[in-house]
C-alpha cells in the first residue's frame, strides 16, 4: 500500500515533515483516486478540485516558510453534506436545499482550517441524516466499496465509503443514532462519535439537537484522536458545547495507557437478531482482550431493548421541530404552486422532502401532539433516563464496554427500503449511546466469509475518550484489519 | 395506548404543514401504525417517579457573558439564496387581503 491516498494522517505528516511529499501531491493523489473510482462508489455529491489544490498550495507555502502548523497541515479531509463549508453547497442530500450555498464555516471546519487541513468535497448521506443505508439521498445512492451491490451504511455512508475507497485521508460525519459508527463498521474503517457537547454543533444542520454530534472517520484510532484533538472545545456559538476542567491530550494517552482494562460485555447485545458471523467475530475480539490480561465483566444494560422506540420518539420529535425552518420562504425550495402562505409552506415542504423525512416529520409531530405527548414523548424521556442509569451503573464496574457495532454486515441495496422498522433496527447497538450522550468508536474487527467488514464498538465513559481510544488502539495495533483495502 | 394505535394522517400533516399525496398518505399510514405498535414496548416498563431526560448533561441556563456587537452578513449575502428576492428583500405570495 504505497499509494499516498491509502496512507494514514500520521504517516503523511511524517513524510511532509521530512520533505518526502507535499500537500499538493497528496491532494492530487486523492483527487485522481476519486476521479478513477467514484463512478463506481458514488461517495461524493460534489467536489471542488481547484479549491482543494489552492488550500494544499497554501499549506506547502506555509511549510516552506517554516510555519507548518501540526500533523493535520496539508491533509485532505472529506466533509459530509450536513456540515457548513463557506462558499460550498450545503444540501443535506435533499432537494429542499438544492440551491443552498453556505455563507459560513461550521466551527469544526474553522478548527480544521486553523490546523491547516485541506477541506475536500461534499459527501453523500441519507437526506437530512435520516437513514441507515444512504439510500435516502435525493441525488444518488452510494455503494459499499467492499461489495458494490451492498449499502455502505448510513447516514454518513459517503464519508465511510470515501475512506474505504481511498478518496480522502480522513472524513467527517455526524452521528445521531449511529450514523458514523454503523457505516464505519460496514465499510471497514474507524468511525467515532464523541461525548455529547465535546464538539460544537454550530454549522451542523440540526436533525435531533439533543443527540447530534460531529465526529471523524479515519484509517486508524490514532488518526481519529488527532482529528478529535483539533476539533474539541467549548464554542460560544453552541451553548450545549462543554469545556472540560482539564484539557485532554489524546496522543499522550495513546502512548501511556496500555491496560489491562476491566471491560464490560452486555448480554443484551448478543441476543436475537444478531448475525452468527458477527457474533462469533466479536466474541473472538473479546477473547483477544482477555488473552492480554483484561478482565471481562458480564454486565447488564436491561433497558437497551427499549432504546430503538425511545430513539425514534425523541429523535423524530426533535426533527419535526428542527425541520420546521425549511418553509419555502428564505433559502429552500419553493413550490410553483404557492398561492398563499399556507400553500407556500405545505406544497414547498411536500415537494422538497423525501419519503423518510416526511415519515419522521409526521411521526415526530404526532408524538408531540395534544393527547399523545404524555403517552409517547414524556414516557420516552423517562425511559431515556433509565437507559442512562444502566450505563452509569455499568461504568461503576468497568473502564469501557465492548459490543458489536451493527447486528449484520452490509446488506443488499433495496433490501430494507420498504420496511422502515427493519431499517430502524440496523441501529440497535448504537443508539443507546447517543441517548446516554456517551462516546463510542467502531474499529475494524475482521471480515465475513464473503469478505464484508465487521466492526467492534468500544463505548467509553462520558468524556472518557482517552481511555476509549487506548482500548481500541490496543486491538487495532495487534491486528491488520485496518490496513486492508477493497479491490475496486 | 391500549387500543391499536392509529395516526390521523390528515390532521397531523396539517399540523406539520406538509402536503402529502393520497398515495403517500396510504403508504405512510400503514407503516406508521406498525411503528407505533412497536413503540408499545415502552409500556412494559414502570416509569413511576422517573425524572424525564431531555439532555445528556446537567447543564441549565447557559448565559452569554456580554453580547458584543460584531460583524454581520451583508443583506445580499442572505437574500440571494431566497427563491425570489428583490431589493435585498425576500418576495413571498400575498398573505393579507
Amino acid at each position: 500500500m504505497s499509494d499516498l491516498h491509502f496512507k494514514t494522517i500520521t504517516e503523511l505528516a511524517a513524510m511532509l515533515a521530512a520533505g518526502e511529499t507535499t500537500s499538493v501531491a497528496i491532494t492530487q493523489a486523492v483527487i485522481d483516486r476519486t476521479a478513477a473510482v467514484d463512478d463506481k462508489v458514488k461517495a461524493f455529491l460534489s467536489s471542488d478540485a481547484d479549491d482543494a489544490l489552492a488550500q494544499a498550495k497554501a499549506s506547502d507555502e506555509r511549510r516552506a516558510a517554516g510555519k507548518a502548523i501540526g500533523p493535520l497541515d496539508g491533509i485532505p479531509i472529506g466533509i459530509k453534506d450536513t456540515l457548513a463549508v463557506k462558499d460550498q453547497p450545503l444540501r443535506c442530500a435533499s432537494k429542499m436545499l438544492e440551491n443552498y450555498v453556505s455563507p459560513f464555516d461550521a466551527t469544526c471546519i474553522v478548527k480544521l482550517r486553523e490546523a491547516g487541513a485541506v477541506i475536500w468535497g461534499r459527501l453523500n448521506m441519507d437526506e437530512f441524516a435520516m437513514g441507515s443505508s444512504t439510500e435516502n439521498s435525493a441525488y444518488h445512492t452510494t455503494c459499499n466499496p467492499w461489495d458494490l451491490e451492498t449499502i455502505p451504511g448510513g447516514s454518513s455512508g459517503g464519508s465511510a465509503a470515501a475512506m474505504a475507497a481511498g478518496e480522502a485521508i480522513a472524513t467527517l460525519g455526524t452521528d445521531t443514532g449511529g450514523s458514523i459508527r454503523q457505516p464505519a463498521a460496514l465499510c471497514g474503517v474507524v468511525g467515532m462519535k464523541p461525548t455529547y457537547g465535546l464538539i460544537s454543533r454550530y454549522g451542523l444542520v440540526a436533525f435531533a439537537s439533543s443527540l447530534d454530534q460531529v465526529g471523524p472517520f479515519a484509517r486508524t484510532v490514532e488518526d481519529a484522536a488527532l482529528l478529535m484533538q483539533a476539533m474539541l472545545g467549548k464554542d460560544p456559538l453552541d451553548s450545549t458545547s462543554i469545556e472540560q476542567p482539564e484539557a485532554p491530550d489524546y496522543a499522550a494517552a495513546l502512548k501511556e495507557k496500555k491496560g489491562p482494562w476491566k471491560l464490560g460485555v452486555p448480554a443484551e447485545f448478543f441476543g436475537e437478531g444478531i448475525d452468527p458471523e458477527v457474533k462469533a467475530n466479536i466474541e473472538k475480539a473479546i477473547d483477544w482482550y482477555k488473552s492480554q490480561g483484561c478482565e471481562i465483566v458480564n454486565i447488564s444494560l436491561p433497558h437497551s431493548e427499549l432504546a430503538v422506540p425511545v430513539y425514534y420518539i425523541v429523535a423524530t420529535a426533535e426533527a419535526s421541530s428542527n425541520l420546521a425552518r425549511f418553509d419555502g420562504v428564505r433559502y429552500t425550495h419553493r413550490s410553483e404552486e404557492s398561492k398563499d402562505a399556507m400553500t407556500l409552506f405545505t406544497k414547498s415542504r411536500g415537494e422538497g422532502f423525501g419519503d423518510e423525512v416526511k415519515r419522521r416529520i409526521i411521526l415526530g409531530t404526532y408524538v408531540l401532539s395534544s393527547g399523545y405527548y404524555d403517552a409517547y414523548y414524556l414516557r420516552a424521556q423517562k425511559v431515556r433516563r433509565l437507559i442512562l442509569s444502566d450505563f452509569e451503573k455499568a461504568f461503576e464496574q468497568v473502564d469501557a464496554i465492548l459490543t458489536p457495532t451493527s447486528p449484520t454486515p452490509a446488506f443488499k441495496r433495496g433490501e430494507r427500503a420498504d420496511d422502515p422498522l427493519a431499517m430502524y433496527l440496523s441501529d440497535i447497538y448504537t443508539i443507546s449511546v447517543n441517548l446516554a450522550g456517551l462516546p463510542a468508536i467502531s474499529i475494524p474487527s475482521g471480515f465475513t466469509e464473503s469478505g464484508l467488514p465487521i466492526g467492534l464498538q468500544v463505548i467509553g465513559k462520558a468524556f472518557g475518550e482517552a481511555d476509549m481510544f487506548a482500548v481500541a488502539n490496543a486491538f487495532e495495533k495487534a491486528h491488520d484489519y485496518a490496513q486492508q483495502t477493497p479491490k475496486l | 395506548m391500549s387500543e391499536t394505535p392509529h395516526i390521523d394522517i390528515d390532521y397531523v400533516a396539517n399540523l406539520a404543514r406538509l402536503d402529502l399525496s393520497e398515495e403517500e398518505k396510504a403508504k405512510l399510514g400503514s407503516q406508521l401504525d406498525d411503528i407505533l405498535g412497536y413503540f408499545d414496548k415502552l409500556n412494559t416498563v414502570d416509569v413511576e417517579g422517573v425524572e424525564p431526560m431531555a439532555h445528556a448533561h446537567k447543564v441549565f441556563n447557559v448565559w452569554r457573558e456580554g453580547d458584543e456587537p460584531g460583524e454581520t452578513y451583508a443583506p445580499e449575502v442572505l437574500t440571494k439564496m431566497a427563491p425570489e428576492h428583490r431589493d435585498n428583500q425576500v418576495v413571498v405570495p400575498k398573505v393579507v387581503e
